[in-house]
């Protein structure tokens, strides 16, 4: 498995740390407190434990901690371990995701 | 046909031509009473527990390759009961107390070999962690010795003591600890379960549920057909989340690929089990002589029952640090499997919120020395529609309620179990 940095290039995996998912959203108290205590309970309860665990193609947090340092999205198939997009985390030295080469 | 030896004196006269097979290979029934959902270790020993124990015969055992084909012939055929957490303890220690008279209750050599499981340790931290497990592993009547690195030397002379990195002060030893034979396991239960009205249905892959208008599970459909069912259990470790999804549940649980090695043959050399847990390597010699070993999860969710070079560098690494002649044998052949790894590293056997549908999951790395026990406490959970006393802290809401059983201590960070 080779994953192409948008900053560094193609690499190989070794160079980089999985975090997982990307899909789940941190609960916002701000947002959900007119909700009861149950719900956010809940929300917090499926964002911490529970798991999509996809078997196909999946975004998902990795970090080259090995190369530019930066947090990555990348698009790949958890049963052929394919890549189909490898873009910058938006937030965190993007607004938006960066393709490679842009 | 029992086996003995008589049976084989009988059988090695007459040229070895009158052994039958070993189980039926029937067609699916249109109703059994139970249906196991995986032709594994922990749903096959389920449907013999459940007919051995409770007397629930009309069973079937859905496969969708060969039996065995899935984790429990791609593990690296450790048992052991070296737990520190209360729900762990008693439940593994009574999964080695069926090791210790599994061949005599199935009538099959299962090359169950207590050869002794020790941990090392490498520094006053972990020599402390490992006397507090030792002793916590006592006081629950399961064996433990600490070892210091003198006593250690007499029997594993072969390992570095002397790394500057991770010298060996000692470790904790499991003398009851040791390996069986996966195959022989997954066959054993199959002929035994078999043998007491169980249909073993192999190539039938489960495709949906059938469910009531209530919402209840009454039956499954399959690539044979649909089948209905009093209740149908799920013992399908790797593919949990899948096969959930097809009853709209969403679990704790993710897939991760974990690799294992073996090496070309060699003459015995190691007695036991060695696991080297600082340098994420641990080893064993098997019967016929390969060395078998393997480190920790790739780190990335997969379904792909094959993992990639940064961890065979790894392992090796590790094996070269605590056994530097590992260098001179060559490995033979590698290979990769998918671990339910659940939230707190600890399985779920439980009922499901869905009527009819039970649930035997989240093994992570540490399923096959489990297969009897689990096999028993599902069996009473689909029998009883109570979880058995041994794995009354395995249940599906312990997330929601706090109550997790993190023997590592990790959080719900899965691949670092």
């Amino acid at each position: 498995m080779r994953i192409a940095c948008p900053f560094c290039g193609e690499r190989e995996n070794g160079e980089f740390t999985y975090l997982g998912d990307a899909s789940p959203k941190r609960p916002n108290f701000a947002v959900d407190s007119g909700e009861s205590p149950e719900g956010v309970e809940d929300a917090f309860y499926d964002y911490v434990y529970l798991r999509d665990n996809v078997a196909g193609y999946m975004r998902e947090y990795w970090y080259h901690g090995g190369g530019c340092r930066s947090w990555l999205i990348a698009e790949r198939n958890t049963v052929t371990h394919e890549f189909r997009s490898v873009t910058a985390a938006p937030g965190v030295g993007a607004a938006k995701p960066v393709q490679a080469g842009e | 046909m029992k086996y003995s030896i008589f049976s084989l004196a009988k059988a090695a006269l007459s040229g070895h031509k009158g052994w039958t097979r070993a189980w039926r290979d029937p067609a699916p029934k249109s109703h059994y009473d139970v249906i196991i959902i995986g032709g594994g270790g922990h749903g096959l020993a389920t449907a013999y527990f459940l007919a051995n124990e409770y007397g629930i015969r009309n069973v079937a055992v859905l496969e969708k390759g060969w039996i065995g084909s899935g984790n429990a012939g791609r593990n690296t055929t450790i048992i052991r009961s070296n737990y520190g957490l209360p729900g762990n303890t008693g439940f593994y220690e009574m999964s080695m107390k069926l090791w210790e008279r599994m061949e005599q209750d199935l009538n099959y050599n299962a090359m169950v070999s207590q050869r002794g499981i020790i941990n090392l340790y490498h520094s006053d931290a972990q020599r402390d962690a490992f006397a507090r497990r030792g002793n916590t592993m006592r006081i629950n009547g399961i064996d433990a010795e600490l070892l210091d690195a003198a006593q250690i030397r007499k029997e594993l002379p072969f390992l570095n003591y002397d790394s500057p990195r991770f010298p060996i002060m000692g470790g904790l030893m499991q003398r009851r600890g040791g390996t069986a034979r996966h195959d022989a396991v997954v066959w054993g239960y199959a002929r035994a379960a078999d043998q007491r009205g169980v249909d073993i249905i192999q190539n039938c892959e489960v495709t949906g549920f059938v469910r009531d208008h209530n919402g209840k599970v009454t039956g499954v459909e399959t690539s044979r057909g649909k089948i209905s069912a009093g209740k149908v259990g799920m013992a399908v470790a790797g593919n949990t989340s899948r096969v959930a999804a097809m009853a709209g549940m969403k679990l704790p649980i993710e897939s991760h690929v974990l690799q294992a090695f073996v090496s070309e043959a060699i003459k015995p050399l190691i007695p036991g089990v060695i696991t080297f847990g600082a340098g994420h390597f641990y080893i064993s010699q098997s019967d016929k002589g390969g060395l078998v070993f393997g480190g920790d999860l790739d780190g990335y969710n997969s379904y792909a029952q094959r993992g990639n070079m940064p961890v065979v560098e790894d392992v090796c690494e590790g094996g070269m640090a605590v056994m530097p002649m590992i260098g001179r044998v060559r490995m033979l052949r590698q290979w990769g499997g998918i671990m339910d790894m659940s939230m707190d590293g600890t399985p779920i056997i439980d009922k499901t919120p869905i009527d009819g549908l039970y649930l035997n999951a989240g093994w992570c790395y540490g399923g096959f020395k489990a297969t009897p026990a689990s096999g028993l406490v599902f069996a009473h959970l689909l029998a009883r529609d109570e979880p058995h006393p041994e794995a009354a802290r395995f249940r599906l809401d312990r997330f929601r309620r706090g109550a997790m059983i993190d023997e590592k201590g990790q959080g719900a960070q899965p691949n670092l179990h």
